[in-house]
């Protein structure tokens, strides 16, 4: 990654424009030709230093429902419990943390009942309470990872 | 509301938008649409909040944020959205939440994501975090990750 790959990080995080040749007209303001853009683009989405490029959608907007959930797993039952869970198609990100709450995971489904169903699942086949935490509001963020 | 044509359009793009020249129309001439009608309904879809942007995603870890911590505050109920909003500003904030509390073991219900390169930028930025919600900050709490247990992409809806 050079100094050009992380101008078009940094560029390509606050937006991209819909028009007839959007590369180009990037490029023109990174001082790059077209063809230079869509390479240097493809090279970085290849090696994963960029794990998407494209629209950003929001699942919820979408018709789908999403909750943030946490167990507390007794470290004898932690293997166990994570098999459990990930093996549920509904859980799209789980993640051990630091903390008695030590299982942290994204649900993911069509509809909101669907939520309420996986949570219900994961309680009977684990036997732990699921802490369920949806967001009751969402805050406008302005991330710009600088590369 | 989505329509069928939109909803192709966002089955189309899911994975990514298409690195040619002339991408919108890539699009079209995939889903037998004019490449006008592509990009007003992307516009659209942005417009409404459907589309949160369009752009790039880098990989936190690639670029070195290899310090990711869930901050997590109580705050009272009733200035959780001015403080949320603050919050949701800082440029090394990634997610921004009100999420229900759990008493009496959860008293948390602001969530904030934090990316440094360092465990020294982290303590810094969950500072910064804590001087902004001054005397508002009644407990706080920050859970680092410390192995992914599992990451896939989200399931469409149909």
């Amino acid at each position: 990654m050079d100094e050009i790959d992380k101008q078009i990080i940094n560029t390509l995080q606050d937006g991209f424009p819909i028009c007839d040749a959007p590369y180009r007209q990037v490029a023109a303001q990174l001082g790059l030709t077209e063809q230079e853009l869509i390479a240097r683009l493809k090279t970085l989405l290849d090696n994963g230093t960029l794990t998407r490029f494209g629209p950003l959608y929001n699942a919820e907007q979408m018709g789908g429902a999403l909750t943030l959930a946490a167990v507390k797993a007794p470290q004898e039952r932690y293997d166990e419990i994570t098999e459990i869970i990930n093996a549920f198609p509904e859980v799209a990100h789980n993640y051990a943390r630091s903390h008695e709450l030590n299982m942290w995971f994204v649900i993911a489904t069509e509809t909101p009942e669907q939520i309420q169903q996986t949570i219900d699942a994961i309680e009977r086949q684990s036997g732990l309470t699921v802490y369920n935490m949806p967001k009751n509001k969402e805050y406008f963020v302005n991330l710009k990872l600088e590369a | 509301m989505l329509d069928e044509t939109d909803r192709k359009i966002i089955q189309a793009t899911q994975a990514g938008l298409p690195l040619t020249p002339q991408p919108y129309q890539t699009i079209a001439e995939q889903l037998g649409l004019s490449t006008d009608d592509v990009m007003m309904r992307l516009s659209a879809m942005q417009n409404s909040g459907v589309i949160r942007r369009i752009g790039a995603v880098p990989n936190h870890y690639k670029l070195g944020y290899r310090f990711n911590g869930m901050t997590v505050w109580n705050v009272p109920d009733e200035a959780i959205d001015e403080l949320g909003q603050k919050v949701g500003q800082l440029e090394f904030v990634s997610h921004c939440y009100h999420r229900p509390r759990h008493p009496p073991e959860w008293m948390y219900n602001l969530f904030a994501m934090v990316h440094g390169k360092s465990q020294e930028d982290v303590d810094k930025q969950i500072q910064q975090i804590s001087d902004l919600l001054g005397d508002y900050n009644l407990s706080c709490d920050v859970l680092y990750s410390t192995k992914i247990l599992k990451k896939t992409g989200f399931r469409t809806s149909k």
